[in-house]
């Protein structure tokens, strides 16, 4: 495991992380955004943009376990945690927010949990790191940081307090 | 030499849900946090995950049941599963199919999952042991054997009540010779450790052997439910007895009834629980059932959340093993 990020380096980024995504949201006039992690990391990253937007919201936490496309083949993982989305989402602007954009599968998964529990006006996506790879077609609106890692190379949030992220190699 | 787990996967991962015998702790545990997340889905404005979509499950009912059957449906459709419900009453097996047959025709449609109630003990195993290998069984109860997940929205709704098994002192009282549910509770109360299992009924109704399963029993009830944190009535099952073992009705009431004045001997906190239908005035006083220590009504609500649980948990595995096979 080799660290990417130490504690301070992990702040700036979360630091511009939520410079863009308050620009992003703004041109776009989408006002007063209820933000949404998604467990565990995700969920972390969400609390540090909330503190830094001064938003006194409560956050949404989604746990896509019962929502993933990998359930015939790993089941299901009794750590699961409930999902909590603390307002009603109807014709609300969400800021839909993880650690890192890889595959793509868990956003299918959290975009279609979100949409069970209403209609959103919008939805935006952020990630501390996008490291490519993609098997969707889904981009992340504002990301903190871009990287080219191979497939046996996973970069991992480490957390809650204080954040880092470091690669592992599996 | 150790009989083999039907109920676990290679892995030790549950496969069928049959008994609370023989499942340990952490099992259970799981069972217990994967339906607490599943509460949480009342909250959603649509009531349901896509965890079985595409799967069907069989509600296979060879005795009558309304709220059994009908939690076992809701859950399996909450989990966007296909149900078909298959009464006895109307089957085959009236016109003398015989249950490995029946099975064998299911299984031909591609079915994914049995849920089997039926009057004989070890029914379910019986299904569980000749199913095909994709296919999950779990046991809404076979004759005075096991009800485990009735047991299981019991744990789920103790844990919600109390928080703690440890501490906890529970008194079940009633028919405990002829009842299943009895039997998966005290497997469960033990395994999840709670402090002391009491068992109160008439002599007549408690098995003589009942102490190898690690409960006191107890046919006074003032004296048995004395600093209960949770009582158990259970329902007294005429169907299932000659009258010999019981005596009248009304004089049951007088002696094992739980009426407002004999509950003042339970700790003043006592959750006071009931596996329905209940027979107001028998076991049970009125004002009790629909008093504030009653939680009667949650243990149905949370019986779906535990059916989903354990439904997710014994397909996941099933179709598991199906996929490392190919």
């Amino acid at each position: 495991m080799t660290t990417l990020t130490d504690p301070e380096q992990t702040r700036n980024l979360l630091d511009r992380l939520a410079d863009h995504a308050r620009t992003h949201l703004q041109r776009r006039h989408r006002d007063n955004p209820v933000v949404i992690g998604i467990h565990t990391g995700g969920v972390w990253v969400a609390e540090a943009l909330q503190q830094r937007f001064g938003d006194p919201q409560p956050l949404g936490k989604l746990d896509i376990s019962f929502y993933r496309d990998d359930f015939t083949r790993v089941g299901i993982n009794p750590q699961v945690k409930p999902s909590q989305l603390p307002l009603p989402i109807d014709d609300r602007h969400i800021l839909l927010v993880d650690d890192v954009l890889y595959t793509g599968r868990t956003i299918r998964a959290a975009l279609n949990e979100i949409f069970d529990y209403g209609r959103p006006a919008s939805v935006t996506l952020a990630t501390l790191v996008d490291r490519g790879g993609r098997e969707l077609p889904i981009q992340p609106d504002v990301t903190g940081c871009q990287l080219d890692l191979k497939p046996g190379q996973h970069v991992k949030l480490q957390g809650p307090d204080p954040l880092s992220l470091a690669v592992v190699e599996t | 030499m150790k009989r083999e787990n039907l109920q676990l996967d290679s892995h030790g991962r549950l496969r069928h849900f049959l008994s609370i015998e023989g499942l340990s702790r952490s099992i259970l545990i799981d069972i217990l946090n994967t339906a607490e997340s599943f509460t949480q889905l009342s909250t959603q404005s649509v009531k349901k995950v896509p965890l079985l979509r595409g799967h069907t499950v069989v509600n296979l009912f060879f005795e009558p049941s309304t709220r059994t059957r009908t939690t076992f449906e809701l859950a399996a459709k909450r989990l966007s599963a296909d149900v078909l419900n298959i009464h006895v009453a109307h089957s085959a097996t009236k016109k003398g199919e015989t249950l490995r047959d029946t099975l064998a025709n299911l299984e031909a449609m591609h079915c994914d999952m049995f849920i089997v109630r039926h009057a004989i003990s070890g029914a379910a195993h019986f299904v569980a042991r000749h199913v095909a290998p994709h296919v999950s069984v779990i046991n809404a109860g076979d004759g005075s054997h096991a009800h485990p997940t009735q047991a299981m929205l019991d744990m789920f709704t103790i844990r919600r009540e109390k928080g703690e098994f440890a501490p906890l002192n529970v008194a079940i009282v009633g028919d405990i010779r002829h009842s299943r549910v009895a039997r998966s509770q005290i497997h469960a109360l033990t395994t999840l450790g709670v402090n002391e299992v009491r068992v109160i009924g008439p002599r007549t109704l408690i098995p003589d052997d009942i102490a190898a399963l690690g409960v006191h029993a107890c046919s006074r009830l003032e004296e048995g439910i004395r600093d209960a944190d949770v009582i158990i009535m259970l329902r007294l099952q005429n169907e299932r007895m000659d009258g010999a073992l019981l005596p009248h009705e009304h004089e049951y009431y007088q002696l094992y009834g739980l009426t407002q004045q004999r509950l003042q001997a339970a700790k003043d906190d006592v959750t006071v629980m009931h596996p329905g239908p209940i027979n107001r005035g028998v076991e049970i006083e009125s004002s009790v059932a629909d008093g504030p220590h009653s939680v009667i009504l949650q243990q149905v609500t949370h019986g779906i959340a535990v059916r989903m649980a354990v439904m997710s948990l014994c397909m996941g595995s099933g179709a598991r093993e199906t996929a490392e096979a190919q």
